[in-house]
């Protein structure tokens, strides 16, 4: 078994398992915390609409903080649509989606996915560098939020490099980027990349709390 | 008499009430070692973790835009500000004890144990730094209701006798003596008496039975007892059979603004009984932003069941009385700016109200920028106005409102918080400023149309 076939097969499956058992336990242990109830009388109906809402509604600022977040906006929506365009529209990706799902569809022009894939690294070394040096982020940032950028990033830049050819052998390289997402993968129910999931939780409660009393959400 | 009352007494010939003794410190409560401090402290914040706040502690990615929402990170750039950073020493508590991989950080000594240190350093950030006005909570782009885990917090640190000493001294006279300033039942019955001479209205105090309650804060009754007066001379005008009652008439929640649930609970249930012993279909709160948080929204929880009347602001009453033309006012020439409490419009959605009744007033209301939901805190919210040590940097804060109120050209300003309105008239005389800040209440009760 070479590299290649040990990052597509075994490592992948245990990867994989550990995502999965993780996401479920992280999010199962949210769900049996006890729920408090809110009893107070609603000024309005509609608080699982206005949960709803929010969930979509915080995508983005409302206008009075927009000029102040302009930054930190830009470099989160990049790092995201990119990385969604790159997952979703890149052939080779589908066909791994296609693989363990029996879905498909038809992939983006390589151009459109290369660009978006530099794009995206280029977003990610400069939150790094914005992590790194602007006071708020240099001193809420612990090692969830270092290692999550790493396995973030590495993905992206190796799937670059085996794209480009660069560095080493397209096998070696497309082995290391296989390898680079079963680590992803792997710390995903540990750290912060758990947002995905429980930013909807995060979202919606909050969204209810505010719209039953009529409030701002 | 409670030895901390003693220890510390009110000081009320300043425009801000609170208890005499400023000096810098950290304070401690209660005789108990530093593991117990630190083991009650962190037991505390744990203990009332629901599904709602262990979310929010799971989903934050310390993005640090909820500084740019904060007043204080705003106005001193100082990145200590960031409101989830007021969270960080219980957040690492979270993930070491009770997060689903609580185990792990432990075995491996992932999150290392707090000191007593930090939690001194905390008891800035989690007092003196944070009003809890919730703006932070608007800006999360989690979603996360920062302001409410800063409250859990407050519940952890009271636990563990590490509240400001002011704080703690005026919540505890309110438990012990019914008012955080003072505002004796006594005394109340005298001012009752008082301004029912001085706007010639009857004020009705223990009547037996009564459609409306009425309860106003220590603040008002010692400060500007002119609401007493106008919320009366309203009522009288539409006919309404309503009174105080001295078994509750004190709207303000110190206990809850020190973090002790059991204070929290104790006021609250005065007022609710007050208005289950006169059988009050409908209780109005004052011109004061967390007294109506504290019933209209924490109410029901605290006595367990949903309440069995209404609640209102004051504000909300107006609104609706004017609305419906039962109370008619005079036009008023007059070009004003309006101070919206967070605790009344950000986090309690009765935004509009005050709106309704200037325009019924027919004043030329000049907006703040930002206003509304998103106004600037006036920094005195939370029992900040209370503490001393905190004075410097509540003024640094307050710039952010005067410059505010300047740009808006007005000259004066109307609210809906008799706490508001004495930070404004205590940072008014610290910078000798000359804007006021009026009642919109005592507006409305001058301009009744008989």
């Amino acid at each position: 078994m070479d590299l290649l076939d040990f990052a597509r097969g075994p490592a992948l499956q245990v990867a994989t398992l550990i995502f999965v058992a993780g996401l479920i336990w992280r999010l199962l242990h949210l769900y049996l915390t006890q729920k408090k109830t809110d009893i107070s009388e609603p000024r309005q109906g509609g608080s699982i609409g206005g949960g709803i809402r929010a969930i979509f509604s915080r995508f983005r600022h409302h206008e009075p903080f927009r000029q102040r977040t302009r930054n930190g906006s830009i470099l989160a929506y990049t790092i995201h649509i990119g990385l969604a365009i790159v997952i979703l529209g890149g052939a080779p990706h589908i066909l791994f989606i296609e693989s363990f799902s029996g879905l498909s569809w038809s992939p983006m022009p390589s151009v459109v996915i290369h660009f978006a894939a530099a794009l995206t690294l280029a977003a990610l070394l400069t939150s790094l560098g914005r992590r790194m040096s602007h006071p708020v982020l240099k001193m809420l940032s612990n090692f969830d939020d270092y290692f999550t950028w790493l396995v973030t990033t590495l993905p992206v830049a190796t799937g670059l490099m085996a794209v480009a050819h660069v560095g080493a052998r397209y096998e070696l390289l497309l082995a290391i980027h296989i390898l680079s997402f079963n680590v992803f993968l792997i710390w995903f129910p540990f750290g912060k990349l758990m947002h995905s999931f429980i930013v909807i939780g995060s979202r919606y409660t909050t969204g209810v709390t505010f719209t039953r009393r009529g409030a701002k959400v | 008499m409670s030895k901390v009352t003693e220890k510390y007494p009110l000081d009320t010939s300043e425009q801000r009430l609170t208890v005499k003794d400023p000096y810098p410190r950290h304070d401690t409560q209660g005789e108990m070692d530093e593991h117990e401090r630190l083991r009650r402290a962190m037991a505390n914040f744990a203990k009332n973790m629901n599904r709602t706040t262990a979310t929010y502690m799971e989903a934050c990615v310390h993005c640090g835009q909820c500084a740019e929402a904060c007043h204080y990170y705003v106005s001193t750039e100082d990145p200590k500000y960031t409101p989830i950073w007021k969270l960080e020493i219980f957040k690492q508590a979270y993930k070491r004890e009770t997060s689903p991989f609580g185990f792990f950080y432990r075995m491996f000594g992932l999150k290392r144990d707090l000191s007593i240190e930090q939690l001194g350093e905390w008891q800035e950030l989690i007092y003196d730094s944070c009003t809890m006005c919730g703006r932070c909570s608007l800006i999360c782009p989690m979603g996360i209701d920062i302001a409410t885990l800063v409250g859990q917090a407050r519940h952890g640190m009271f636990k563990a006798g590490l509240i400001p000493d002011e704080l703690h001294s005026v919540a505890q006279r309110a438990k012990d003596e019914g008012s955080p300033l003072g505002a004796t039942a006594a005394v109340f019955e005298e001012r009752a008496e008082w301004m029912a001479d001085e706007h010639e209205t009857e004020v009705y105090v223990d009547e037996d039975e009564a459609d409306i309650l009425v309860a106003m804060s220590s603040i008002e009754i010692m400060k500007y007892p002119d609401a007493i007066g106008a919320t009366a001379k309203v009522l009288n005008a539409l006919g309404e059979k309503w009174t105080f009652r001295t078994e509750g008439y004190e709207a303000t929640n110190f206990g809850m603004m020190a973090g002790n649930t059991e204070w929290q609970k104790y006021a609250t249930l005065k007022i609710i009984n007050a208005a289950i012993n006169c059988g009050a279909k409908l209780v109005v709160l004052p011109e004061c932003g967390h007294a109506y948080g504290a019933l209209r929204w924490q109410g029901a929880a605290m006595y367990g069941k949903p309440l069995p009347f209404k609640v209102q602001h004051i504000s909300e009453f107006l609104a609706d009385v004017i609305s419906s033309g039962r109370l008619k006012v005079k036009k008023v020439d007059q070009t004003v700016t309006f101070h919206d409490p967070c605790q009344v419009a950000r986090r309690g959605g009765a935004t509009e109200a005050p709106r309704v009744v200037m325009e019924a007033l027919g004043l030329n209301l000049n907006e703040m920028s930002p206003t509304g939901d998103y106004n600037w805190c006036c920094g005195g919210g939370g029992g900040v106005v209370t503490i001393h040590r905190a004075d410097k940097l509540r003024y640094k804060v307050f710039e952010l409102k005067m410059e505010q109120v300047e740009a808006s050209g007005a000259d004066t300003v109307l609210s809906t918080c008799s706490n508001c309105r004495q930070s404004y008239n205590d940072a008014k005389e610290h910078f000798q400023w000359d804007k006021n800040m009026e009642s919109l209440l005592e507006l409305v009760a001058e301009n009744i149309v008989e």
